[in-house]
């Protein structure tokens, strides 16, 4: 399991990018970070989720 | 009317805010990224609370549907952001530090403009210029205070616009939700509410009651 804003589910073994995909994020519009460390965009690709990660995905709406 | 100098404007400060707290005011300098509706009430905040330098940076020009929340007259129309907040600012607070830069940021540009400033106000309006300063500064700047926001569109209650600490250095004010692309645009108190917040954490940080 792991820890997604809070709420705990599968997910461990898929990759970030595959994760903003089944949560329908908008990779351009988030900020990811993995156990308190934030996830260069880069990276989502290529970086798979474990067993007891905390992922915050803060996701930005327009307006200011 | 007598003009009041530094002193006796710094003496009112200390009186309503005391010494200490005043002090931790002055000495501050907060980057201010973004002049819309929260960006132009963020940095109005801050100069009232005596913070002693600012840096406003902003590429566009005022124009006539920025007036219904962003701080900004009629007769600025067509004047650069930072030009007429620069301004404004002076009136409230004649010896601010105010420094300006009229320039897109961009993943270039951001760690050498902002580098020395150890607070970082994000005031954008387009979500991927959003997510594109908080990435940059998250990645780039890691010792730096963000406070970011997303979410103070339409008229839903006030209340759901909160502070959120998501790490130690980075903060998140908004109601995450409601965006100007659901429908109803921006109201300038409901904007107002969520620079409010901004403007608060950041003085939060400056004072170091910044736990929670």
């Amino acid at each position: 399991m792991i820890k997604v804003n809070g709420t705990e589910q599968d997910g461990a073994g898929k990759t970030v990018s595959e994760l903003l995909l089944s949560e329908n994020y908008l990779p351009e519009r988030v900020a990811v970070e993995i156990n308190e460390q934030i996830l260069p965009k880069a990276e989502y690709s290529h970086t798979y989720l474990h067993d007891g990660d905390k992922i915050e995905i803060v996701s930005f709406v327009g307006g200011g | 009317m007598r003009y009041p100098t530094k002193q006796e404007m710094y003496a009112a400060l200390e009186e309503r805010h005391g010494k200490q707290l005043q002090e931790k005011f002055s000495q501050a300098s907060v980057a201010i990224c973004g002049l819309g509706g929260l960006g132009s009430n963020v940095a109005i905040h801050l100069v009232r609370a005596g913070v002693g330098k600012l840096f406003l940076l902003d590429f566009d020009q005022v124009d006539i549907t920025n007036l219904n929340r962003q701080q900004y007259f009629p007769d600025q129309l067509g004047e650069y952001k930072t030009d007429a907040l620069k301004h404004t600012l002076s009136r409230i607070a004649p010896y601010c530090q105010i420094m300006t830069k009229c320039v897109k940021l961009n993943e270039q540009n951001i760690p050498e403009l902002l580098a020395e400033f150890p607070i970082i106000c994000e005031a954008f309006d387009k979500p991927e210029q959003k997510a594109m300063l908080v990435n940059t500064v998250l990645e780039k700047l890691p010792e730096t205070f963000l406070i970011a926001s997303s979410g103070m569109a339409g008229l839903d209650t006030p209340n759901t616009i909160r502070t959120r600490k998501i790490t130690p250095k980075f903060y998140l004010c908004g109601d995450e939700e409601n965006g100007i692309e659901s429908g109803i645009g921006l109201i300038s108190a409901r904007v107002a509410v969520c620079a409010a917040h901004q403007a608060t954490t950041i003085l939060r940080i400056i004072s170091g009651e910044n736990s929670a």
